[in-house]
């Protein structure tokens, strides 16, 4: 039996930020799901309905053989099939860089969930930005594993960026959490452009405006 | 269903050929397991009819079961699973006709993925079947003969009330989970359908929600077949004490091209020839395929009975879970409580994934608990019931995920990863 300290202890640090956003008992659709990690915390330590959508096989059947409601689709396809509202929360963790119309992918989100998490790394960050003046290539690293030339990640972007598109898409940030490179919580009172600086990850909690 | 293993018999190709010897003691026993199966069988009497969809209500009528496992205390470790078109109950018993295993005997039993140290598995013989399952071969009680195409014409929802009232029987009010690949996965998302509050969880797998044209046009051909064959003879070969084997065979051998994928077919045969250097220039069977069919034929008319098959076929055929709901499948499952799971295999072209996305749609729209997993397989429809270790451990964790909800006690500590 895995107890829940084992279950929480090796999950990535932003979706243990995303379980803590999100209320117990809810329903909550993870877009991009992988192995259903971030599922299964939610199951198991929030009580939620969690459902999810992964794009790669392996992911879906390590999912479905945990047991979690998890099919097999694509997010720049697949979430026209879903009612209006019909979930709480719908969660993009590490995702949104994936998709091939991260707008339209947004604006269907805050269609089908009253609340939506997306997380994101962030290409703004000092270390990118050293990579890319200083040395003059497309950084490579240990959060951004990928050569340019083989990357599913074909849409960076900057928490800046990001921010952007959310007032575009007519939504605001009801709560953003912004991680530095070991980690830890760059504190709240901290302008943007520090963020967009030091932070290499962030979370963000959004919703439609009027809802 | 497609033998798991097959090896090119050492003998001469077997022709096609009415007056070929019957294997007498099989046909005999086939007969006989008609009426009075070796396996458990429920009878219904003149009180309690099965309605069928096609208006007729048939009394006295009998559905032959087996089960494996024992029922929990609170009755709520039921599994049923439904077989495919010429499946039978026998799903992890010694099959009385053929005497080989059961069916599906890498999914089911002791320590496989429906389990049965866990779970109460019990597998009926379908409406129209020819086991011991009310169907044409069966006497018809009004004239001491057989039924033949006396029988009403039956339905997928008809076979599926039919297992209701067997299931209630039991004294089972919901089953843990209902499930089925192919025919039987038609039948589990009719449980589904048809009895939402008695299905837990489904399983379906290699299915579609409705027969389409061309699963129609290849039934179609199997039983011009049948009925083409003289010894037929309109039906009524049993009293005549004839067995149109020559059609049925021919029937199974088009059915079975559409169980398997044209790249399995090529891995394994190829253009080899049977048992010779060089073609024949004849029409004997010179290609190791058309060996591998006629066997499968011949080996299958011992078996099954002619015009179950016509019925069977025809039941499938009539599939259509939308078309009862405005032409909106997501109607059908509005406000479902149900747990699915829908696996489809990506060489099948009998029925493709696209029919189960279209099925994954649907629940998604209807906000039911949906899983769904595309396995990657070259080996066509027939994949369900071969020995794909991811399709297993699915089903494994997809059941296993369902009766922890549904409080289930597993037979030792389980590892949720």
């Amino acid at each position: 039996m895995t107890d829940l300290a084992d279950l929480t202890s090796d999950v990535r640090i932003d979706l243990k930020l995303i379980a803590d956003l999100i209320e117990p008992g809810s329903r909550v659709l993870d877009i991009g799901c992988g192995d259903g990690a971030l599922l299964e915390l939610l199951e198991r330590t929030r009580g939620v309905d969690a459902r999810g959508i992964e794009i790669s096989q392996e992911g879906v059947n390590a999912a479905v053989g945990r047991g979690l409601s998890v099919i097999q689709g694509d997010a720049d396809s697949d979430l026209v099939q879903y009612p209006d509202q019909s979930f709480d929360y719908v969660v993009l963790s590490h995702t949104i860089q994936a998709t091939r119309n991260a707008r339209r992918v947004l604006d269907e989100m805050l269609r089908i969930g009253r609340h939506v998490v997306v997380s994101l790394p962030n290409f703004g960050h000092l270390d990118v930005r050293f990579r890319l003046m200083f040395l003059g290539r497309m950084p490579v690293s240990k959060r951004l594993p990928y050569s340019w030339y083989d990357t599913p990640n074909i849409h960076f972007c900057t928490i800046r960026d990001f921010v952007e598109l959310v007032k575009d898409v007519g939504a605001h940030v009801d709560q953003a959490i912004v991680l530095d490179a070991s980690g830890k919580r760059l504190p709240f009172s901290l302008p943007w452009i520090v963020w967009n600086l030091l932070g290499a990850q962030a979370v963000f909690l959004l919703s439609r405006d009027g809802h | 269903m497609a033998l798991v293993v097959w090896k090119l018999p050492d003998t001469e190709a077997p022709m096609l050929d009415a007056t070929l010897p019957e294997t007498d003691a099989q046909a005999s026993l086939r007969r006989n397991e008609a009426d009075n199966p070796s396996s458990l069988v429920m009878r219904f009497g003149t009180d309690a009819p099965l309605t069928l969809d096609a208006g007729p209500a048939i009394a006295p009528w009998q559905i032959a079961y087996q089960t494996y496992g024992e029922l929990n205390a609170d009755r709520s470790n039921a599994i049923l699973i439904c077989h495919a078109l010429t499946g039978d109950q026998h799903v992890a018993s010694t099959n009385p006709v053929t005497g080989k295993p059961g069916w599906w005997t890498l999914m089911v039993g002791p320590g496989k993925p429906i389990d049965t140290d866990r779970f109460f598995v019990i597998c009926s013989n379908v409406l129209g079947g020819c086991l011991g399952t009310t169907g044409p071969a069966s006497t018809n009680p009004e004239t001491g003969q057989p039924y033949g195409l006396d029988l009403p014409v039956v339905t997928i929802a008809d076979m599926v009330r039919a297992q209701a009232m067997l299931v209630t029987s039991l004294g089972i009010d919901q089953l843990f989970a209902v499930v089925g690949g192919s025919m039987g996965g038609m039948q589990a998302l009719q449980w589904a359908a048809s009895y939402p509050d008695r299905v837990f969880s489904t399983v379906a797998i290699a299915t579609s929600y409705r027969h389409s044209s061309q699963n129609i046009a290849f039934h179609e051909v199997g039983r011009q077949a049948v009925m083409a064959d003289p010894d037929w003879c309109g039906g009524r070969y049993l009293e005549a004490g004839r067995n149109p084997k020559k059609g049925l065979a021919v029937a199974r051998m088009a059915a079975h091209i559409t169980y398997m994928s044209d790249r399995s077919l090529h891995q394994k045969f190829g253009r080899n020839l049977q048992d010779r250097e060089a073609v024949a220039f004849g029409f004997d069977a010179d290609f190791q395929i058309e060996s591998y069919l006629r066997h499968q034929g011949m080996a299958f008319v011992d078996r099954f009975d002619a015009n179950s098959y016509l019925y069977v076929t025809r039941a499938t055929d009539y599939f259509d879970l939308a078309a009862d709901h405005g032409g909106v499948l997501a109607n059908v499952f509005k406000g479902t409580k149900t747990r699915f799971c829908v696996l489809s295999f990506t060489s099948d072209w009998l029925y493709p994934t696209s029919e189960s996305r279209a099925v994954v749609h649907a629940l998604n729209a209807a906000g039911a608990p949906v899983s769904f997993v595309e396995i990657d397989s070259d080996r066509g429809h027939d994949s369900f019931l071969l020995d794909i270790p991811e399709q297993f451990r699915i089903v494994h964790g997809f059941l296993s995920g369902a009766a922890r909800v549904r409080g289930i006690a597993g037979p030792a500590a389980e590892d949720i990863r």
